[in-house]
């Protein structure tokens, strides 16, 4: 990366920023400098490493010495160990959590070795605040490639070849997309990045954004020229600052270097781009509410039936509407071929998956393995199990339109089609995991209160809906269950499913249906015992 | 000054009726809020009935039609922060600064709301105060968080 002897690499994620990591970063700097040897040693400012429970993190390259929870104080002796003769401050250093034996690179570490980093590989080593950094490791050679050597049909065929799937979380085939949306007539056609990325338990999106956001840029100005756009809006929840900011000054440099505007690198193909800020509707992730969000409506699906948005979207144009990680993808794909993106995964699911790993989980952060690794091995192997000797439960995917798996069914592969059988969805990442402590049926009831909150109001089964299931729910977690609550809710989930406009009414009952799947005996202890299992629910008749 | 603040404004815009959005997020930004005044002038910037103004301030969870406290304080209730204790960190906040869900203190000191995710997932559960974000969040902390802000600066 650079000729110095050491290159520093300080983690400027969310995660890692609220540790206190940018108070590290400078002060890290000042003290290289004082201490004479800055021309051995740089210092880096990156995105999330994914580890972020163990943040602050510093990693030391070519060594990959990774210190963790680091402080300000910490400083002195992080820099003694950089001038030569010194040994890395062990006091620092990851340990592992059942021998406590510290392990000092990165490489070692289970939670990094089991992954399969291709999305996240230069998330956490490139200054995403610095083109160069990514030109340097390749960045925009797929744009050079797709503009110079092939022409749109020939990006798309690379794209349909590869079988990526949308990572937004419904799967529909990529390439599939964007051939129907180069095909719809239209002079004006528009590209949207989906970074309004919702789901409660799932960063995902935001660091890759935050971490490698020219990859993101350079996925959607290929994916314009495919289709033939000239215009293109990411539209990024505002509660994400930081990514919001470091895709602005991405933007800005891929301008000055001719990557974005008019005549993108001498040809006749042009192309801008703007940032687009949600305002806190968890119903814009769906493609038609976002279309008319960034229109300057209210953010309220449209009623089916309808034209897709790759034929009617933005202004009434074609729009071709993708998830932040499959842009992230296409470099990649048109770099190195459909047919070295096809080589992982599964047969119908292709490619990898990043996940953030949370909840009762002993390593917390955001990981990446190909697709149809079981849970086992997401779980245990990179995260390393349910802490406190505690007995693992359950896991979520998919948000508040996914289900809950019980521990039998750790075995079982991710991808599209498995869990969707299973009764959750792939979702657009999240995964949360939940251990003998963590009540089923409150989670279910944590669920429908948000979509409740979140129903955009203008169907009658989800604005209802919702609100008649989370009310039921929430008796039966404080004792008040009846006789036939199980049955009415499964009743109102059928039709909540089967009536509502947009997809957030039509999956909102999935965390009701796979919890009464899978966990029936934790719902009967509360509305026939008047019992909590997991000691988690406050039973009133107990508290009077 | 409110006043000139918000034409200062409104001139970086065209007056096009997609900027209202982010002419509601400008606004909002730099007065904290959307007082009636304001949204009626938007109105006629962008050529869009008041109502409809309203209709898009009163959809999204962002924009606020009252004044908010100088510490803005957000508990997350993420999945991840719900089954980490979440409820009981919202519960012993609503109990130190005396506050419900949504609520602004008399003194416009604290303003208290939950979030739907801050996205510090492995942190959780976590809170927001301004812009800052404590993660690893335990009753006792959060109590405390409030007890030595009370006397200090301010957050940001």
């Amino acid at each position: 990366m650079s000729n110095k002897r050491n290159t520093v690499l300080v983690c400027q994620g969310t995660g890692c920023v609220s540790g206190g990591s940018e108070q590290v970063f400078s002060l890290l700097k000042d003290e290289i400098e004082d201490s004479g040897h800055a021309e051995d040693i740089l210092i880096k400012r990156t995105g999330c490493h994914g580890f972020c429970q163990q943040g602050p993190l510093i990693v030391i390259e070519p060594e990959g010495i990774f210190y963790t929870k680091v402080k300000t104080e910490d400083m002195p002796e992080i820099i003694q160990a950089l001038l030569p003769g010194g040994k890395p401050t062990e006091r620092l250093l990851y340990r592992d959590p059942i021998t406590d034996k510290p392990i000092p690179h990165y490489r070692e570490i289970p939670f990094y070795n089991k992954q399969e980093r291709t999305i996240l590989k230069h998330c956490g080593y490139i200054d995403p605040e610095d083109i160069n950094d990514y030109l340097e490791i390749g960045g925009y050679k797929a744009l050079r490639k797709a503009i110079s050597e092939m022409t749109p049909e020939g990006v798309i065929s690379e794209v349909k070849g590869s079988g990526l799937r949308g990572l937004g979380g419904a799967g529909f085939p990529t390439g599939r997309k964007w051939e129907s949306c180069r095909n719809v007539y239209g002079e004006i056609k528009y590209v949207v990045c989906n970074a309004d990325e919702g789901d409660p338990g799932a960063f995902q999106d935001r660091s890759v954004m935050e971490g490698n956001p020219h990859s993101v840029i350079e996925g959607i100005i290929i994916a314009a020229y495919a289709i033939g756009a000239e215009k293109g809006f990411i539209y990024v929840r505002a509660e994400y600052p930081l990514a919001v900011n470091r895709l602005k000054i991405a933007i800005e440099q891929a301008r000055q270097e001719g990557l974005l505007g008019n005549h993108i690198l001498d040809s006749d193909f042009s192309f801008d781009l703007e940032i687009f800020q949600g305002a806190g509707a968890f119903v814009c992730g769906e493609s038609t509410a976002l279309v008319r969000s960034i229109e300057g409506k209210r953010g309220m699906p449209k009623v089916m039936p309808r034209p897709r948005t790759t034929e009617e979207g933005l202004w009434n144009k074609p729009t071709l509407l993708n998830n932040v990680k499959t842009f992230a993808n296409i470099p990649l794909i048109i770099s190195n071929g459909s047919e070295w993106f096809a080589q992982r995964g599964t047969e119908k699911s292709k490619g990898t998956a990043v996940f953030s790993l949370t909840g009762k989980v002993t390593n917390c952060g955001l990981i990446e393995v190909p697709m149809g690794a079981t849970l086992r091995k997401i779980i245990f192997d990179i995260g390393g199990g349910v802490p406190g000797g505690k007995a693992f439960k359950a896991v979520q995917t998919g948000g508040p339109s996914g289900g809950c798996l019980p521990a039998d069914m750790i075995d079982i592969p991710v991808d599209f089609d498995s869990l969707t059988k299973a009764g959750s969805i792939m979702g657009s990442g999240g995964l949360v995991v939940m251990d003998e402590d963590t009540c089923m049926v409150d989670v279910a009831r944590y669920f429908l209160d948000f979509t409740q909150r979140e129903s955009c109001g203008q169907c009658i089964p989800c604005r209802l809906g919702t609100r008649q299931m989370f009310e039921i729910l929430d008796d039966i977690t404080k004792g008040k269950g009846r006789h036939g609550d199980i049955d009415l809710l499964v009743e109102l989930s059928e039709s909540i499913k089967r009536s509502s406009i947009c997809g957030l009414g039509k999956t909102a009952p999935n965390p009701v249906l796979t919890t009464l799947r899978y966990f029936r005996d934790e719902y009967e202890a509360h509305i026939h015992e008047k019992r909590c299992p997991a000691g988690v629910c406050m039973m009133q008749e107990e508290n009077e | 000054m409110e006043e000139e603040l918000l034409e200062d404004i409104l001139a970086s815009f065209k007056g096009k009726r997609y900027e209202l959005v982010p002419i509601l997020q400008e606004v909002q930004d730099n007065l904290g809020y959307l007082p009636e005044k304001a949204m009626l002038d938007i109105a006629r910037f962008v050529g869009v009935p008041e109502s409809h103004v309203y209709s898009v301030a009163s959809f999204y969870a962002q924009f606020r039609l009252l004044p908010l406290g100088r510490k803005r304080v957000a508990v997350c209730r993420g999945t991840a922060c719900h089954i980490r204790g979440a409820p009981q960190i919202l519960s012993t906040i609503v109990k130190t600064i005396d506050l419900k869900e949504g609520e602004t203190s008399d003194d416009l000191e604290y303003t208290l709301e939950t979030v739907a995710c801050i996205g510090c997932c492995a942190l959780a559960p976590c809170i927001r105060i301004n812009r800052e974000v404590s993660g690893d969040m335990t009753p006792e902390k959060a109590k405390g968080l409030f007890l030595v802000k009370e006397g200090g600066e301010d957050v940001e």
